[in-house]
C-alpha cells in the first residue's frame, strides 16, 4: 500500500523511540563494559578474546553452554508441544486456572526453583539442569505455540485428512507449517534462556559445570578479571546475534493467516485417546511443575512450631542480625510498584517496536530489539552500575534503575508476543477500514489496536510477572532500603538457620501468589472485555 | 462520473492491467466481466487507491485522484471475502464508515438499523460476525459498504460463494438497491449470468486489457472478439466457411440420414449433458473441431451417432 506522509512520520517515530530506548539503556551500558574490558588503557587488547578459544577449559565452557541449551530446548519442545495442544484445543473444567498455573514457573526466580528442586532430593547433575530448564520453559511453549494453536482453523487439518493424509502427514504438511512461527519463537526464547541460564547452572550444576554466564560472574566477582569477563560477554553477544539472524532468515516468509475464534476450535475430549492425552499431559504438568512448588508451599507452612503461618508472620518484622534493612514484607509493595512501572515501559516500547517491525516489514528490527533477551541479566545489571553513574546519565540511587532494568528484560517478550499477532492481521481488514473513510491513524486505532489488544494484554501480564521475578539485573541496581521480593528471598537464603530458610520459602510463596494473580487477571480480562475472536 | 484512462498496474514485473479505459456515470451500473486472473480485482483496488498505478489516471468528475488517499475518495468497496472486522459486532461493522465521517449517536443507530433491514437482517446488530453464515456476512458487508453513502460503490464478486437460490434472490435485491440509490456502481465478476442480470453496461476484461465495452444487451448479442464469444458460451467456429460466433441454441442436429439439408456439416456426437430445460450435446466435425448444440427435442442422440449440423444463418455473428 502507498504510504501517506503523516503515516511515515509515525512509522519513523515508532522505530526511533524504542530504538533510542534500547540504545541508551542497553547498548550504552553494554558498550561501557566492553570498553572497560577490551580497551582498558586506551588501546585495544584482544588477548582475552583469543583466550576464550585457546584455553581448553574456557573452550569447554563455551561448548557445554551450546549443547546443554540445545538439549534443553529439544526436551522442552518434546514435552511442551503436547501440553500446548491439550491446553489449546480441549475444553475442560479448570483449564484457565491450569493455563495460568503452568505459566508461573517461567517467571519464578531461578534461585528459588533451584532450592525447590534440591529440597525435592534431585542431585546436582546435568539431569537436574535439564529438568529445571524444562520446568522454566514449558510455559513458553504452552503460551507461545498454544496461543497460535488456539486460533488455527481446524478445517485445514480436516481438509488434509479428507485428501488422504494420515495424522503424521497432517502434522508435517499442515499443522507444523502453520505453527512454525510460534514454534520457532518458543524454541528461540527457550534456547536463549538456557544459553544465558545462570542460577540453575550455579545451584544445580555442581562445582564442575560452568556456562559462559556463570563464568562471566565468576571472573567478575571472584577474580575481578574484567577483560576476560568482557571477552566472554562478547562471545555470548555474538552467539546471540548469529542465532537471531539465523531465525530471522529462516522465518522470513511468514504467511498471513485468518485466525478463527477459539471457541470454534475448542472441543471437549470425548474419545478415549483424547482423554488419555489430556490426562497424561496433566500428569506431566503435575509432577514436573506442581510437585516442586507444592513442596515449597508445604515447607513455608511447616515451621518448627507446627503447621501454620509462623514463617509468614515473621516476614513483618526485622530480625536482629538480618542482612536486610527493612522488614521483608515491605518488599511486596516495592515489587508491585517497580513491576507496574516496568510493565508500562515494556508494553509501550515493545508494542511500538512490534508495530514498527511489522509495518516496515523488517526482521532486523525484531532482532535488534530482542537483543536484551540474549545478553544476560547479570551483564545488563553490571552495565547499568558502571555506565549510569556519571554524567550525562547519572542515575545513581534513582528509583528508576530497577524498573528500567526490568523493562529491558521484559520488552523482548512483548515484541515476541505482539508482533506475530499484528503480522497475522488480514491486510484486507485495513483496506476495508480505509475504504470506509478511515485515515491511516484511525486504521491503526480501529483495526490494529483492538485486534492486538488481546496480545498486548497477555504481553502486559507476562511483562508484569517477569518484572516481579527478575533477579539478575535487579540485584545490581536495587537500593538496600527498597528490595524486591526475589532479592529478599536471595538474602534470606544466604542467612544461616531454619528460620531464615523458612522465611525465604514464605517470601517465595508470596511472590508466587502475586505472579499467579497477575497471570489470572490477564487471562480473565482478555476473555471478557475485548471479545474472543 | 468515474473516468479511468490508460491505467497500467504492475506486480513485481508482471503486468496486471495493461492500458485500461473505463467510465462509470452517475446512476450507471457497470460490470467488469472476465475470467480469474484477468485483472478484475486489481482494477477495483487501483480505482480505490489501494494499488498505486504504474501509469494512467483515475479521475472523478474530471478531477485527478492521484493525490487523494483512498479514505478520502468517498468510494465504497465490498470485498470478495467480506473482510468484516472480527473484533466488532454486526452493528459495529455497519456503523464503521459513519463513525469515520463523525456521524454517531441516534443518527448512526437509526441508519444502521435501516440498512440492516434493507439487506434483510433486522435485529442482527449485536451478533458477532464470526457466528454469521456466508450469506449473512455478504449482506453485512453490503450494508457496511452502503452506510457512508459512497459516490461510487464497488463490489468484488458480490455473489461469489453463495448458493444458487440465495444468488437469484440477492440479484433482485441488489438491482432494487442500485436503482434506489441512483449512484455509480462498479462491480466485477467472472460469472456472466451475474453480470448481465445486474449491469447496464458490461466491460469484458482479458489479460489486463479491455476486449469489449458496450451495452449489456449488445455484448450478449454481439460479442466483438473470439475471446468474448467463447467466454460467453458461444461456439466460435470456421466450420461453416467464415469465422462466426453462434449460440448452441442456433444450431440443430439432423440425425435422419435420408435427408441432408443444404449447407449442413457432418458431425459425430461425443456426449450429452442435462441442462435445466434442454440437453447440451457436444459434437465433433470431421476436422476435429468441437461444438455445443442445444437440443430440446424428445429424442436425444447417443454418443457415437452420426448426424448433420445445421446453422441458422441469421443467428451467426461474424467475428474478426
Amino acid at each position: 500500500m502507498k504510504q501517506w506522509p503523516g503515516s511515515r512520520v509515525l512509522t519513523v517515530l515508532a522505530v526511533a523511540v524504542p530504538t533510542l530506548f534500547v540504545a541508551v539503556f542497553f547498548a550504552y551500558p553494554v558498550a561501557s563494559i566492553l570498553g572497560r574490558g577490551l580497551v582498558p588503557d586506551g588501546h585495544l587488547d584482544l588477548a582475552p578474546l583469543r583466550g576464550v578459544f585457546t584455553d581448553p577449559s574456557l573452550r569447554g565452557v563455551v561448548w557445554f553452554t551450546v549443547w546443554q541449551a540445545a538439549l534443553s530446548t529439544a526436551l522442552t519442545l518434546a514435552i511442551g508441544l503436547p501440553g500446548a495442544y491439550v491446553l489449546a484445543r480441549f475444553r475442560f473444567p479448570g483449564r484457565s486456572l491450569v493455563r495460568a498455573l503452568v505459566t508461573i514457573p517461567f517467571v519464578l526466580p531461578t534461585v528459588l526453583v533451584a532450592s525447590a528442586f534440591l529440597a525435592l532430593g534431585v542431585p546436582r547433575s546435568l539431569g537436574a539442569i535439564l529438568l529445571a530448564h524444562v520446568f522454566f520453559n514449558y510455559a513458553v511453549v504452552v503460551r507461545v505455540v498454544g496461543e497460535l494453536w488456539r486460533h488455527l482453523d481446524p478445517h485445514e487439518e480436516d481438509a488434509a485428512r479428507m485428501l488422504g493424509a494420515n495424522r503424521w502427514q497432517v502434522w508435517r504438511e499442515v499443522t507444523f507449517p502453520a505453527l512454525r512461527p510460534g514454534i520457532v519463537a518458543a524454541a528461540t526464547i527457550t534456547y536463549l534462556f538456557c544459553f544465558t541460564s545462570f542460577g540453575v547452572i550455579l545451584f544445580l550444576g555442581g562445582p564442575t559445570r560452568s556456562t559462559v554466564e556463570t563464568e562471566i560472574y565468576r571472573q567478575t566477582t571472584r577474580f575481578l578479571d574484567l577483560p576476560l569477563a568482557a571477552a566472554l560477554s562478547i562471545v555470548q553477544l555474538l552467539a546471540v546475534v548469529v542465532l537471531l539472524w539465523l531465525v530471522g532468515r529462516f522465518e522470513r516468509h511468514a504467511v498471513p493467516r485468518r485466525l478463527r475464534a477459539a471457541r470454534e476450535v475448542e472441543r471437549r475430549p470425548r474419545r478415549l485417546g483424547d482423554r488419555l492425552l489430556l490426562a497424561g499431559n496433566l500428569l506431566v504438568m503435575a509432577v514436573l511443575l506442581a510437585l516442586p512448588l507444592a513442596v515449597l508451599i508445604v515447607r513455608s507452612l511447616t515451621p518448627p512450631s507446627g503447621f501454620g503461618f509462623g514463617y509468614y508472620r515473621a516476614l513483618g518484622e526485622l530480625r536482629a542480625g538480618s542482612t536486610l534493612f527493612v522488614p521483608p514484607l515491605d518488599a511486596v509493595a516495592n515489587s508491585l510498584r517497580f513491576a507496574a512501572v516496568a510493565t508500562v515501559i515494556a508494553v509501550v516500547m515493545g508494542g511500538l517496536a512490534a508495530w514498527a517491525g511489522v509495518r516496515t516489514r523488517s526482521r532486523w528490527l525484531d532482532g535488534v530489539l530482542a537483543l536484551p533477551l540474549g545478553v544476560s541479566a547479570v551483564t545488563l545489571g553490571f552495565g547499568f552500575l558502571i555506565a549510569l553513574d556519571e554524567p550525562p546519565l547519572d542515575l545513581r540511587g534513582s528509583q528508576w534503575l530497577v524498573p528500567l532494568a526490568q523493562a529491558l528484560v521484559a520488552m523482548p517478550f512483548v515484541v515476541l508476543l505482539v508482533a506475530p499477532v499484528l503480522r497475522a492481521i488480514d491486510p484486507r481488514l485495513r483496506d476495508a477500514a480505509t475504504m470506509l473513510g478511515a485515515s491511516p491513524g484511525r486504521v491503526r486505532r480501529t483495526v490494529d489496536l483492538p485486534i492486538a489488544a488481546r496480545a498486548l494484554f497477555v504481553a502486559a501480564a507476562f511483562a508484569f510477572a517477569i518484572s516481579l521475578g527478575e533477579f539478575g539485573a535487579t540485584t545490581f541496581v536495587v537500593r538496600p532500603d527498597a528490595p524486591t521480593l526475589p532479592i529478599v528471598v536471595y538474602r534470606l537464603l544466604g542467612q544461616p538457620g531454619d528460620a531464615s530458610f523458612g522465611a525465604a520459602m514464605a517470601a517465595s510463596c508470596l511472590l508466587m501468589l502475586l505472579v499467579a494473580v497477575a497471570m489470572l487477571v490477564g487471562d480473565r480480562a482478555r476473555a471478557g472485555r475485548l471479545g474472543d475472536f | 462520473m468515474l473516468e479511468v484512462r490508460d491505467l497500467v498496474v504492475r506486480y513485481e514485473g508482471a503486468t496486471a492491467l495493461d492500458g485500461v479505459d473505463l467510465r462509470v456515470g452517475d446512476g450507471e451500473v457497470v460490470c467488469v466481466l472476465g475470467p480469474s486472473g484477468s485483472g478484475k480485482s486489481t482494477l477495483l483496488r487501483a480505482v480505490a487507491g489501494l494499488e498505486p498505478p504504474a501509469a494512467g489516471t483515475v479521475a472523478w468528475d474530471g478531477a485527478d485522484l492521484r493525490t487523494t488517499p483512498p479514505h478520502r475518495r468517498r468510494f465504497g468497496l465490498m470485498f470478495q471475502d467480506h473482510a468484516l472486522f472480527p473484533h466488532r459486532d454486526v452493528a459495529g461493522n455497519v456503523a464503521f464508515g459513519m463513525t469515520m465521517q463523525g456521524v454517531a449517536g441516534a443518527t448512526a443507530r437509526d441508519r444502521t438499523d435501516e440498512l440492516l433491514t434493507l439487506v434483510g437482517l433486522p435485529g442482527f446488530g449485536s451478533r458477532r460476525v464470526g457466528a454469521l453464515s456466508g450469506g449473512e456476512q455478504q449482506r453485512v458487508a453490503l450494508a457496511r459498504a452502503l452506510a457512508p453513502d459512497p459516490r461510487l460503490l464497488m463490489l468484488d464478486e458480490p455473489l461469489g460463494a453463495l448458493d444458487r437460490a440465495l444468488r437469484e434472490h440477492l440479484v433482485d435485491e441488489l438491482r432494487a438497491i442500485f436503482a434506489r440509490r441512483d449512484r455509480a456502481v462498479l462491480l466485477v465478476t467472472h460469472d456472466h449470468e451475474e453480470a448481465f442480470a445486474l449491469a447496464d453496461r458490461v466491460v469484458v476484461l482479458h489479460a489486463g486489457r479491455v476486449e469489449q465495452d458496450d451495452d449489456a444487451a449488445r455484448v450478449w448479442q454481439h460479442p466483438a472478439t473470439p475471446f468474448v464469444a467463447d467466454f460467453l458460451g458461444y461456439n466460435v467456429t470456421d466450420a461453416f466457411g467464415a469465422r462466426v460466433a453462434v449460440r448452441p441454441e442456433a444450431l440443430s442436429l439432423v440425425v435422419d440420414a435420408g435427408s441432408v439439408p443444404a449447407g449442413s456439416v457432418p458431425v459425430t456426437v461425443i456426449d450429452r449433458t442435462f441442462r435445466r430445460d434442454h440437453f447440451r450435446v457436444r459434437v465433433a466435425t470431421a476436422t476435429g473441431a468441437i461444438l455445443d448444440v442445444a437440443v430440446r427435442s424428445a429424442t436425444i442422440p447417443d454418443a457415437g451417432t452420426a448426424a448433420h449440423l445445421v446453422l441458422d444463418p441469421a443467428a451467426a455473428i461474424r467475428l474478426p
